[in-house]
């Protein structure tokens, strides 16, 4: 799905977390929002995923006005920075729970939502972790499970925080490579927010460098490391 | 070469972790706490439960069929049955209100549900009948039409709920800030509405603090005394509740028929604790897998 940012800004009280920001994101990109902490990226997302709302600017989906739709009618599969699975529900739970929780008109029959929970315990690679509880898994295999709950709505694009924030560095590279396959198998658009440029950098397909409230620079990560358009942006990606 | 070792007395070093005391300190403490917990717990139920038995089981259970302490207990009874439900759904409301979202005067609403906790029982008593006695212009209007509030059970159930109030509101807020708020707002983007998010995530997650906010808020509601002392117009059979008419009998020598009704109610208490613990064992891996991870 095609994404346009038209001027969105947003501010706390007085603060402001986002000066007007505008930003198009062609359908099936994997794109990192770069930036430290307090630079806005985390708001952007949160905007794009119906949990904050704009004080200002308009978020298109598909050249149509997404602006007002609820977090639940925008069908984005989101990922938590520390994941929130429902810890008082198994795997299989937490994963059926976004078919499970769609009017009955179009929630698919018992045995065709667990065959679906089936496929995407494959698709993550942990088939066997069905009826285990959140607490009983290591951190790697919470991210997945959060990744596979998030695709199990259908969902029209895919916003992660800082998918890999909470791993350690080891599992954290295996689970980069992880995503990206995932990306590509779905052809998803895909956003993350990272405060690691390296990660932005190997993973993304466009990177969006983001400091204070602002996007400092929008490009494919060789034309960033190339031509970096302020000093920020140097500043940022080589150290 | 004639490398001599210096012949060190092996001295034995006793290693003791930093958080181990010496055996007297130990003892000392233990002692004191035990000391403690009979003079101020063991000995006060002992004593209530021989001094209900004193004259044998037949005087005890005499003394409880009397007309006027099956009323206490049924009365005592119904007050919970309805103040426990209602101050269970108000804590639960404020707690996800107080923590899921942010508002102007947000201290204040918490200040404003711990002021029973400060205020004298005696005195919230007094500031219903006050509010709703005879004397006052709506007590009289109810009065009138046949709603007495005051003396009698509305009244009552009133300033049981005004005093165990925060009970469940303060076990869960704690709780419900530590979740935080990101499970619900996962439930969001998976397509649940607010209700079923309300009980397919947060309830669950709170369950146990809710448990025990109730079971805290029932022993109050059964045992307040000082309120509902002053709003019942303690009328022997037919506004006394189980405290209530076990002061006056006390009051009045009848010291059989007063801890013998005494002893029930502790009971009552004893048995809440044993709930708690029954259902703390039976589920207490679903309990360690809900804690945060």
């Amino acid at each position: 799905m095609h994404i346009e940012i038209d001027e969105i800004a947003k501010s706390f009280g007085t603060t402001a977390a986002l000066h007007p920001v505008s930003l198009a994101i062609p359908s099936g990109a994997l794109v990192a929002l770069l930036g430290p902490s307090g630079s806005g990226k985390t708001t952007l997302l949160r905007i794009l995923g119906g949990l904050e709302y704009p004080t200002s600017g308009r978020v298109l989906f598909d050249a149509q006005d997404a602006t007002g739709m609820t977090v639940q009618q925008r069908r984005a599969g989101f990922m938590f920075q520390s994941y929130a699975l429902f810890r008082h529900m198994t795997v299989f739970e937490n994963i059926a729970y976004g078919l499970r929780a769609r009017p009955r008109a179009q929630r698919p029959p018992r045995d065709e939502i667990a065959r679906r929970v089936t496929k995407l315990l494959d698709l993550i690679q942990l088939p066997d972790i069905a009826a285990r509880y959140p607490s009983q898994l290591s951190g790697g295999q919470r991210q997945r499970v959060a990744l596979a709950r998030a695709l199990a709505i259908e969902p029209r694009m895919l916003l992660l925080d800082e998918p890999f924030g909470a791993l350690d560095a080891k599992v954290r590279r295996e689970l980069r490579h992880g995503l990206r396959e995932i990306h590509d198998t779905t052809g998803l658009t895909t956003i993350f927010v990272t405060h690691d440029q390296e990660e932005a950098m190997e993973l993304a397909d466009l990177v969006v460098v983001m400091s204070m409230g602002r996007i400092e620079q929008v490009g494919r990560p060789q034309d960033i490391r190339a031509r970096p358009a302020t000093a920020f942006v140097r500043e940022f990606i080589t150290g | 070469m004639s490398d001599t070792v210096p012949d060190t007395p092996i001295t034995r070093v006793r290693f003791r972790s930093a958080t181990d005391e010496r055996l007297w300190v130990k003892v000392v403490l233990i002692a004191v706490a035990v000391l403690g917990i009979a003079i101020l717990v063991f000995a006060p139920l002992a004593v209530v439960f021989t001094e209900a038995l004193a004259k044998g089981w037949q005087a005890a259970l005499q003394a409880l069929s009397s007309r006027d302490v099956q009323s206490a207990i049924r009365l005592t009874l119904l007050i919970a049955a309805i103040s426990v439900p209602m101050t269970a759904i108000f804590g639960v409301a404020a707690a996800w209100f107080i923590t899921k979202f942010d508002f102007r005067g947000k201290a204040f609403l918490i200040t404003l549900i711990d002021l029973p906790f400060s205020i004298s029982p005696v005195v919230a008593g007094l500031c219903f009948v006050l509010a709703f006695g005879a004397n006052s212009a709506m007590g009289s209007w109810l009065v009138a039409n046949g709603y007495p509030i005051v003396f009698a059970l509305p009244g009552i159930v009133m300033a049981t709920m005004f005093v165990t109030f925060p009970f469940v509101a303060r076990e869960l807020i704690p709780v419900m800030i530590e979740q935080g708020r990101s499970e619900e707002e996962a439930a969001l983007t998976l397509g649940a509405s607010g209700w079923r998010v309300f009980f397919t995530v947060t309830l669950p997650n709170i369950r146990w603090a809710l448990l025990y906010g109730v079971l805290l808020c029932n022993a109050r509601a059964m045992g307040e005394f000082g309120a509902v002392a002053v709003v019942s117009g303690k009328i022997r059979g037919q506004t006394a509740t189980m405290p209530i008419t076990i002061e006056m009998m006390y009051n009045e020598y009848m010291s059989v028929a007063a801890f013998s009704l005494a002893a029930v109610l502790t009971a009552l208490a004893l048995l809440t604790l044993l709930l708690k613990t029954v259902l703390e064992l039976r589920y207490a891996d679903q309990l360690a897998a809900t804690r945060r991870h």
